[in-house]
C-alpha cells in the first residue's frame, strides 16, 4: 500500500502513506481544513473534533493510519448541509458563541449526539458535549442551543 | 425606540460557528517560517556555554545576541528579559528560537544544542519583597486598642491557569516598506506594538500590530503576548521571512503567566455589639521570576481589602514576592479574587467565633451610598446591593436551605458571597497612563467606521460597540463597521482588560457618536476622535493610595449550593444563582454569557483548578492535570441583571466582565463549609484537603 484512501467532506482523497501522521496536521495543512482546531494536541479539549463514519472523534490523536477506507466530516463539509443550518441558527440565538475555538468541535458533537440521539435529554446533550471544553460560556447557553436545534430540526436526524 | 439591553445576533458568530473566523494559527504566508523556544531545564543558575549545532540553510538561531537595543519587555515593572541573559531565574525562561521551515527538522536540530548550566540555589518562599504598597483609613490603631475581641485567621489561594482554549500565538513578518507587522491572539494591541518599539528601538512607524480572532484570553494574552512578539521581532529581522509562533498546550501552561498565589492575613476588631470597628490586612502574591504588573495587581486586591463592606479602619499593607517560580500576570480578576475569597470567608468567619448570624452580621456591614471606599474615596453613586442580595436569596431560597443544611448532617451546603469590581484602572491611571482616544470615521458611503484598538476575545465588543453606536446614530447596524485591529489604522484607546472597554471606550464612542450626529452630512467624509478625560472630582494620590480607586463600582451577589460526598468528599455544583449590577447591559445575551462564564470560572478557582509547582516546576502541564469544568460539572445558572445606570457610562453601563468571577470562590467555599461543618481557609477546595479537615478534628 502506498497512499491512504479516505472519504473527505463527501469526496475520495488520497495521501502519501504516512499512516502516524496526526489527522488533525493532515486536514489542516495538506486540505487547508482549518475549521478543524487545535487546541491541546491529546485529545482532551474536543476543538479538533470531526466526525469518523458518524462518530466524533479528536483528529488530534487519531493516525492517519486508522483512516484508511473511513468517511470523514470536518466542520468544512457539514457547513453545506441543512443540519448544520438549524445547529448554527440555534447556536446563534441562544448565544452558544463567544470566543469561538471550541465552536466547529460543538457543532461536530452536536450532530453526532443527533444523529444518534435526535432528541437527547438535558444530561444526554451534557455528556454528549463532556469531551469538548468550552472556557468561555459556562456551556448553559450551548446546551439551550443544541436542545433548540434539536426541537426546531425535528425530522432532519 | 427598543431598549438598547435587548439581545441581537453576535455579529461574529456564524463566521466562528462555520470554522471560517481567523485565529492567528489559521494565518499562513508564503515562505513562512515557524518558531521553537528552547527554554531553560534548571530552575534558578547561570549559563556556562550553549553549544550550537550547524545549521542547514534556511535555518536559524536567534538568541540574546541578536538583540540590536533593549532585552527587556516593556511591561509596567521592566525587568522581564525576552531571551534569558546569563543568569537563569525560572523553569522555562526562554534561551533561543529555533526558526526554520520544517517543524520536524527545528526538533532535531533543538536535540543537538547543549546547555551547559552552573545550579544556584532557588528562592520559593516570600522573602524577597520587590514591590511594598501600605495604606490606612481612619485610626485603625486606636480600635484595635479598645477591641472587645481580636480574630485573626490567614488564607491562601493557588494558582489559577486561564486556559484559554486557543494556546498563545503571534505571526510577524517584514513588510516591502521595512515595516514589521504582527499578527497575534492578543488583548492590546498597543502593548505589543510599544513593546516591539522599546526592544528593537525602532521608530513609531515602522511596527504594525494587527489582532487574529482570538480564541479567549482571559488576562493571559494581556502582557504576554508581548515577550512573543519582542522575540519574534529581532527573529524576523535577521531571517527577513514571516515567522509564526504557536506554543504547544503544555508549553503553555507550563511557562505562561498565571493567577498569583496568595497569602493573605486578616485580623478584625470587634467591639461590644459584635461590629467589625476594623480591619489589618496583609496580602503577600508570588510575582515568580519577574515582577511584570504584579504591583498593579497587588493593588487591586489590597483596595478590595473591605470587600462588599464598609470597614471605618483600616491598615493595609501589601508585597509582591519575587521567587523562582514561573512569573505570575493578569488573569481576569486581577488580585480581586484572591482578596474576595479571603475577606467573604472572614466575614463568615468572625460571626461565627463572635456567636452571630452570618446573614445578618454581614448585612449589617455592607457598604452603602455616601460611605468612604476603603482608600478613602466615596461610593457617590446608588449602591442597589440588598436589592441584588434581596432578589438573589428569593429565587435561589438561600434562607430555607441555609437553615436546614445548616442544622442537618446531608453534606449539602449553600453558600452566598457579596462582592463589587472596580471598573476600569486603578487609580489614576487612565487619565495618566492610558489616555484613551476613539474615533468613528463616517465614509463617503455613509457607512460608519469603529476605530479603536479594543480586542473581541469572545466578550463580544464586535457585536456591542457596533450596536451602541448604531443605536445613537439611529442607523442600522450594519452600517456600522468595526474590523479588528489594526494599530496603522485604529488610534490607541487603551488594552482591553479591567473591565474597561464597555464604559471607558464604549463611553467615548457614544460621545463621538453623539458628536456626529449632530454634524452628520450625507455623502461626506467625517470624523470625529475623542479623548479620555477624568472627570473631575475624582482624586487619586498614588503615594498614600488614598482618594477615589474607581470612577465607578459594579456589583454582584452569588449563591451556589453544593453537595459533597461523604465517602470521597468530590464536590458537586448543584445550583447557582447571581445578581448583579452592571449598570445597564449593553446586550443582555451577551451579559449573561458572560456572567455563565465568569462564575464557572470563578467556582472552579475555589474548588477544582489546582495547580501547584513543585520546585518551581509547574506540576499540571496539560488539559489532563489541569481540570476545568466540563459540561457536566455546571448545573443550570440563573443570572438576574438589575438596572442601576452610570451616569457616564453608555446608556448607564459600567464594567462586567471580571466582576462576574470575583465571587464564585468564596460561594462554593461557603457552601462547602456549611456541608462539611469546617473552616475553609485555602483554595482549591480539593477533595484531599476537605478530607484533612474531617480527619483533623
Amino acid at each position: 500500500m502506498n497512499e491512504i484512501i479516505f472519504t473527505l467532506n463527501g469526496k475520495t482523497v488520497s495521501c502519501p502513506f504516512e499512516p502516524t501522521r496526526r489527522l488533525l496536521d493532515v486536514l489542516r495543512q495538506d486540505f487547508n481544513l482549518i475549521g478543524v482546531k487545535e487546541g491541546c494536541g491529546e485529545g482532551e479539549c474536543g476543538a479538533c473534533s470531526i466526525l469518523l463514519d458518524h462518530n466524533v472523534v479528536n483528529s488530534c490523536i487519531l493516525p492517519l493510519g486508522n483512516v484508511h477506507g473511513k468517511d470523514i466530516m470536518t466542520i468544512e463539509g457539514f457547513k453545506t448541509t441543512k443540519r448544520f443550518k438549524v445547529i448554527e441558527q440555534a447556536f446563534i440565538e441562544m448565544g452558544a458563541v463567544q470566543c469561538g475555538f471550541c465552536t466547529p468541535g460543538m457543532v461536530m458533537s452536536t450532530e453526532s449526539l443527533l444523529h444518534h440521539n435526535p432528541h437527547p435529554t438535558d444530561q444526554e446533550i451534557k455528556i454528549a458535549l463532556s469531551g469538548n471544553l468550552c472556557r468561555c460560556t459556562g456551556y448553559n447557553m450551548i446546551i439551550d442551543a443544541v436542545k433548540k436545534a434539536s426541537i426546531v430540526g425535528d425530522g432532519l436526524w | 425606540m427598543s431598549d438598547i439591553s435587548k439581545s441581537i445576533p453576535k455579529l461574529d458568530a456564524a463566521s466562528k460557528i462555520a470554522g471560517e473566523a481567523l485565529y492567528v494559527s489559521d494565518i499562513s504566508m508564503p515562505g513562512m517560517l515557524y518558531a521553537k523556544t528552547v527554554r531553560s531545564t534548571i530552575v534558578k543558575g547561570k549559563i556556562l556555554s550553549i553549544e550550537k549545532p550547524s545549521l542547514p540553510e534556511g535555518y536559524f538561531i536567534i538568541d540574546r545576541q541578536d538583540i540590536p537595543s533593549r532585552n527587556v519587555v516593556k511591561i509596567i515593572f521592566e525587568d522581564m528579559p525576552y531571551f534569558a541573559t546569563d543568569h537563569i531565574e525560572h523553569y522555562g525562561e526562554p534561551i533561543l528560537l529555533m526558526v526554520g521551515p520544517h517543524l520536524d527538522m527545528m526538533d532535531e536540530l533543538i536535540k543537538k544544542i547543549k546547555i551547559e548550566y552552573a545550579e544556584a540555589t532557588p528562592l520559593f518562599d516570600f522573602k524577597d519583597s520587590v514591590v511594598h504598597y501600605e495604606y490606612a483609613k481612619g485610626d485603625p490603631k486606636s480600635v484595635f486598642e479598645r477591641a472587645s475581641q481580636i480574630i485573626e485567621m490567614t488564607y491562601e489561594t493557588g494558582y489559577q491557569e486561564q486556559a484559554y482554549i486557543e494556546p498563545q500565538g503571534m505571526l510577524a513578518y517584514p513588510e516591502v516598506s521595512g515595516k514589521m507587522t504582527f499578527i497575534g491572539s492578543i488583548q492590546c494591541p498597543y502593548y505589543v506594538k510599544n513593546a516591539v518599539i522599546h526592544a528593537l528601538g525602532c521608530s513609531e512607524d515602522q511596527v504594525r500590530v494587527i489582532q487574529a480572532t482570538v480564541g479567549g484570553a482571559f488576562g493571559g494574552k494581556e502582557e504576554f503576548p508581548s515577550l512573543m512578539a519582542c522575540q519574534l521581532a529581532v527573529a524576523v529581522q535577521k531571517a527577513q521571512k514571516p515567522i509564526k509562533l504557536i506554543y504547544e498546550r503544555e508549553e503553555d501552561m507550563e511557562v505562561t503567566t498565571k493567577r498569583h498565589p496568595s497569602k493573605i492575613s486578616l485580623k478584625a476588631s470587634v467591639d461590644e455589639f459584635g461590629n467589625v470597628q476594623g480591619i489589618i490586612a496583609q496580602v503577600s502574591l508570588d510575582g515568580g521570576a519577574y515582577v511584570g504588573l504584579s504591583s498593579v495587581v497587588l493593588s487591586r486586591a489590597m483596595i478590595a481589602a473591605s470587600g462588599a463592606y464598609t470597614f471605618h479602619h483600616l491598615s493595609v499593607q501589601g508585597d509582591v514576592y519575587r521567587t523562582n517560580n514561573v512569573p505570575t500576570g493578569a488573569f481576569r480578576g486581577f488580585g480581586a479574587p484572591q482578596m474576595f475569597f479571603a475577606i467573604e470567608m472572614f466575614m463568615n468567619h468572625i460571626a461565627k467565633a463572635t456567636h452571630q448570624d452570618p446573614f445578618a452580621f454581614r448585612m449589617r456591614h455592607l457598604a452603602r451610598q455616601g460611605d468612604q471606599t476603603s482608600t478613602s474615596g466615596k461610593f457617590r453613586d446608588p449602591i442597589i446591593l440588598e436589592d441584588l442580595i434581596q432578589i438573589a436569596t428569593q429565587k435561589a431560597k438561600y434562607h430555607q436551605k441555609a437553615k436546614a443544611f445548616s442544622l442537618t448532617d446531608q453534606y449539602k451546603g449553600i453558600g452566598m458571597s457579596f462582592f463589587l469590581h472596580g471598573c476600569g484602572f486603578t487609580g489614576s491611571g487612565e487619565s495618566t497612563h492610558i489616555k484613551a482616544t476613539v474615533r468613528l470615521h463616517k465614509l463617503i458611503s455613509d457607512k460608519v467606521e469603529i476605530q479603536v484598538a479594543a480586542v473581541d476575545m469572545g466578550q463580544g465588543l464586535k457585536t456591542t460597540l457596533p450596536k451602541l453606536v448604531a443605536k445613537i446614530l439611529e442607523i442600522p447596524i450594519h452600517q456600522v463597521i468595526f474590523e479588528s485591529p489594526d494599530t496603522d489604522v485604529v488610534p490607541d484607546s487603551g488594552p482591553t482588560v479591567a473591565s474597561r472597554t464597555t464604559m471607558i471606550v464604549g463611553g467615548l464612542l457614544a460621545r463621538a457618536a453623539k458628536e456626529l450626529k449632530g454634524v452628520w452630512q450625507s455623502g461626506i467624509d467625517q470624523v470625529i476622535t475623542k479623548r479620555y478625560e477624568q472627570p473631575s472630582y475624582i482624586e487619586w494620590d498614588e503615594a498614600t493610595m488614598k482618594g477615589d480607586a474607581y470612577p465607578a463600582y459594579s456589583w454582584g451577589v452569588n449563591i451556589v449550593e453544593v453537595e459533597v460526598d461523604r465517602l470521597t468528599m468530590q464536590v458537586k455544583v448543584k445550583n447557582v444563582v447571581s445578581a448583579y449590577d452592571v449598570g445597564k447591559a449593553i446586550d443582555e445575551q451577551i451579559i449573561r454569557g458572560q456572567a455563565d462564564g465568569g462564575i464557572t470560572q470563578g467556582i472552579a478557582y475555589g474548588y477544582l483548578e489546582k495547580m501547584v509547582s513543585q520546585k518551581g516546576r509547574i506540576r499540571q502541564k496539560n488539559m489532563t492535570d489541569y481540570l476545568i469544568p466540563t459540561s457536566v460539572d455546571i448545573p443550570k445558572m440563573e443570572t438576574i441583571l438589575i438596572d442601576n445606570p452610570y451616569p457616564l457610562g453608555p446608556y448607564g453601563a459600567k464594567g462586567a466582565g471580571e466582576l462576574t468571577l470575583v465571587g464564585g470562590a468564596p460561594a462554593v467555599c461557603l457552601a462547602i463549609e456549611m456541608a462539611i461543618k469546617r473552616h475553609i481557609t485555602k483554595i482549591p477546595a480539593t477533595p484531599e484537603y476537605l478530607m484533612e479537615l474531617i480527619n483533623h478534628e
